[in-house]
């Protein structure tokens, strides 16, 4: 292990209904989607057609502005649907496997002989490019740029967060594929962000362990830590789990989007992961797993950064996970601001749950909890932002759209999620999250 | 309770858009939310939300404010009946001192919480709840002889100029209970000075009359010193006495361990910042110090720093008043240079004015207004600091 970098600000939210590392059954999905708004900065443009015959990899759909970036099937089937909203926007277009998959032939790869453009061509074109993000705009990155860095995150500290120990075994020749591919791709290093103590053995890229608590598995607080993103830099950002899925594609010629999937929160009665190919459905991974009582949220994701789904939705790209915690919104609770509050989680001492230790294990529903204040008290963020950034003083910038601020005081290193934990302690229950995006969208159209 | 809760729930439509109570609105979900933890889910954003909300923090501070506001209502009693000289025994000096603070209260609540009401109403937007710690830190800094309708005038000019025109809670630049307290101090300067107001010799709703006792002076420690002639000034009070709080002055500033007790429990709960209130101290108690070796040969430069910071309203507005993030400076750094500057200026107000004894509420009003600039020079640090890291990169 080179070196450990030890984050000190933070949080570990220790909810109930962790994943034991077992294999559950499930996965199979009756039909399978691409949701669009779960990749930011692209402008679909469909390719299929409802009743086309497809197989796994191929081409769905396009970004409008970016063509070459391709959005490609998990499975080979039939397309059923492209399902749109208001101004036609695309919610999901929806392809029904068949018994027999059949996979586009990308052809095995080996990596090691490959140029730049070869690698990028072959990632472009099976479909894989989408993980690969950018900061600035934590957007998915621009084909045509040159990084300075690659960085990756070998690990997810968020809570109930699967763990990827668990998910690289059997995966390791995959995933050192992937990031000998990505290496090819900057002139620069890639670093990897890994948990201290993690057996991880890899070559041929710079490992970087971490030690602390929550987001210290966040890559923006990484890349922050071990080289920050300055003005005018651009950095790539990728996911271990979905390298392990690019080096799939050079490994085995094709695209090959299964990955493990864990299930997790307070509300399953049974918790462990499910193989499972991304763009499932949530019915598939939950069916028969979770205490129905009319009253609990499913998300795919985690409880910070994920996305509220249902039965029929489909689990959203990038994640590893789906979360079940009650509502809430069949609770009263009477008086709440003024009980002692034994067993109400606060970071803040104004509960007295503080007294009862830090083991004890929390069920948090989806309740808010207080209504919307401007911003009263201060300090609340820094606590758990572990960056050389000012969180207060940024968001205000971006509240107040004064670019040059924003640029200033780091808009370009962070990316939503690394607002989360902000977000979570909030006494004004401010949706940050939603204001650093904007400010990112607003800036990438002003600078483009 | 759960016919509370259906009874609730059964006239609430009344209250929404197009019920014939609309124009109640805000109250009656201030009312709900009172009663209630709202259950609204969270829509965007995070799935889970820390159980901490505006409401509990007021809460908390209150909490902090009470033993300071007892101890205060039984001074009350207790210079009653050093006054008249009686000795009526440990509950008639406090229920005597309760009727006295209780209708000040009353009346600064009635007031700001109107106001409150009304303009959310007029917004449309939810009650919101910045008003419970001043409404009851306004009673707490006034002397006990203050008119009720100056109360009340002094309540409604804070509430509507200090911080409705500014947007309401967390938007106002200075602290409403100061503003409130500058308000009746310019305004209705005899009622907020001298040695005739801090002490109540008259009875309270027919309790305790009686005859004031020869040579009674109701003089605060700061105002006797200010108009003592030598450099050294006795008091006829202990230290002792100065530090638990049997001393005239403001109803809830005299006693430094009611307000010790208040300072443990915002700082335990992470309410108030440690750095604020610890630098008050500092900044008045080297300032104190200062004055002590160059400073004019008055009693009050010569006093020992320690009676500095236990005298008048220093501690109480370190404690409760320094501390609200709002008016204070934001950024960490910011909050140490804005204590000692708070500290030491209040110092400076007690000993070279020549006009009033007191200097703490000046001080931190001074100081509001440059809070925000100290927060800007530290976030330019921050933003050179940054451009710094480029050039090394380079």
């Amino acid at each position: 292990m080179a070196n450990v970098i030890k984050i000190k600000k933070g949080l570990d939210i220790n909810l109930k209904g962790k994943a034991s590392e077992v294999l559950l059954n499930g996965g199979k999905s009756a039909t399978y989607a691409i949701v669009p708004d779960s990749f930011s900065g692209i402008t679909p443009k469909v390719v299929a057609k409802v009743g086309d015959k497809v197989k796994a990899g191929s081409v769905l759909m396009t970004d409008k502005n970016r063509p070459e970036i391709k959005f490609v099937s998990p499975v080979s089937g039939e397309v059923t649907a492209v399902n749109r909203g208001e101004k036609r926007k695309v919610l999901s277009i929806v392809v029904k496997p068949d018994a027999q998959q059949e996979y586009e032939d990308f052809g095995k790869k080996n990596v090691a002989s490959l140029s730049a453009d070869q690698v990028k061509e072959s990632l472009l074109n099976g479909g894989m490019w989408p993980f690969i993000k950018q900061r600035p705009y934590d957007i998915v990155a621009t084909p045509t740029d040159s990084p300075r860095d690659i960085f990756v995150t070998a690990f997810n500290s968020a809570p109930l967060a699967p763990n990827f120990d668990f998910i690289v075994k059997g995966e390791e020749a995959n995933l050192q594929a992937g990031l000998d591919a990505l290496a090819k791709l900057t002139k620069g290093k890639v670093y990897v962000g890994v948990k201290a103590g993690s057996a991880l053995n890899l070559s041929g890229v710079e490992v970087v362990a971490f030690d602390g608590p929550h987001p210290a598995g966040n890559v923006g607080v990484q890349i922050n830590h071990i080289k920050p993103v300055n003005k005018g830099e651009v950095v790539w950002t990728v996911n271990a789990t979905d390298v392990i899925l690019m080096g799939r594609l050079f490994n085995k010629g094709v695209a090959d989007f299964t990955r493990l999937v864990a299930i997790t929160g307070s509300e399953t009665t049974e918790r462990g992961y499910i193989k499972a190919i991304a763009g499932c459905t949530i019915e598939s991974l939950l069916s028969g797993k979770v205490l129905d009582n009319g009253h609990i949220r499913m998300i795919s994701g985690n409880v910070l950064t994920g996305t509220k789904v249902s039965m029929s939705d489909y689990l959203r790209a990038y994640d590893c996970q789906v979360t079940v915690i009650p509502e809430g919104d069949d609770v009263d609770e009477f008086f709440g601001w003024a009980v002692p509050g034994f067993g109400k989680y606060s970071v803040s001492h104004s509960y007295l749950t503080w007294l009862t230790g830090k083991s004890k294990e929390y069920v948090l529903d989806a309740r808010v909890k207080g209504g919307k204040r401007a911003m009263i008290m201060s300090n609340e963020y820094d606590k758990v932002f572990p960056m050389d950034i000012m969180p207060e003083y940024l968001l205000k910038a971006i509240i107040a759209f004064d670019i040059d601020k924003m640029e200033n005081l780091g808009i370009y290193e962070v990316a939503p999620e690394d607002f989360a934990l902000c977000e979570f302690v909030d006494t004004s229950k401010i949706e940050l999250q939603q204001i650093v995006r904007n400010g990112l969208n607003l800036l990438y159209k002003e600078m483009n | 309770m759960k016919a509370l809760r259906n009874y609730l729930n059964k006239i609430k439509p009344n209250f929404e858009e197009g019920g014939k109570l609309a124009m109640f609105r805000s109250v009656f979900e201030g009312f709900e939310s009172f009663l209630y933890v709202p259950n609204a889910t969270s829509k965007t954003g995070v799935h889970i939300h820390d159980s901490i909300d505006s409401k509990r923090t007021m809460t908390v501070v209150i909490i902090a404010l009470l033993p300071a506001l007892l101890f205060g209502m039984y001074n009350v009693g207790y210079q009653h009946n050093l006054a008249i000289g009686a000795n009526p025994g440990f509950w008639m000096t406090f229920i005597y001192g309760f009727l006295a603070v209780l209708p000040k209260i009353i009346v600064s609540y009635v007031v700001g919480l109107g106001i409150e009401f009304t303009v959310a109403q007029w917004k449309k937007e939810e009650i919101q709840e910045g008003f419970l710690v001043s409404g009851i830190l306004i009673p707490m800094i006034v002397p006990v002889d203050t008119p009720l309708w100056m109360i009340a005038v002094a309540t409604a000019f804070a509430v509507i100029f200090a911080k409705e025109v500014f947007g309401g809670t967390g938007y106002n630049i200075f602290n409403v209970a100061l503003v409130t307290r500058a308000f009746l101090f310019f305004a209705y300067p005899t009622a907020m000075s001298g040695d005739q107001v801090w002490v109540r010799t008259a009875d309270t709703f027919g309790m305790g009359a009686g005859q004031v006792v020869d040579g009674f002076s109701a003089a605060t420690p700061l105002g006797i010193a200010k108009v003592a002639e030598t450099s050294t000034v006795e008091f006829p009070w202990s230290f002792e006495d100065m530090v638990i709080g049997f001393i005239p002055g403001s109803i809830g500033e005299t006693s430094v361990i009611a307000i010790a007790i208040g300072a443990i429990i915002l700082l335990v709960t992470n309410i108030a910042s440690w750095k604020t209130m610890f630098s008050v101290f500092v900044g008045g108690a080297l300032m104190a110090l200062i004055f002590n070796v160059a400073g004019p040969d008055t009693a009050t430069a010569q006093m020992p720093w320690y009676e500095h910071l236990a005298l008048g309203g220093f501690a109480f507005g370190a404690v409760f008043m320094a501390t609200d993030p709002v008016t204070s400076a934001r950024t960490e750094t910011g909050k140490y240079i804005y204590g000692l500057l708070v500290g030491a200026m209040a110092i400076i107000i007690r000993v070279l004015n020549p006009g009033y004894p007191e200097g703490m509420m000046l001080a931190i009003l001074l100081m509001n207004v440059f809070a925000p600039l100290i927060d800007y020079y530290v976030v330019e640090a921050n933003i050179k600091q940054r451009l710094n890291r480029v050039k090394l990169n380079k």
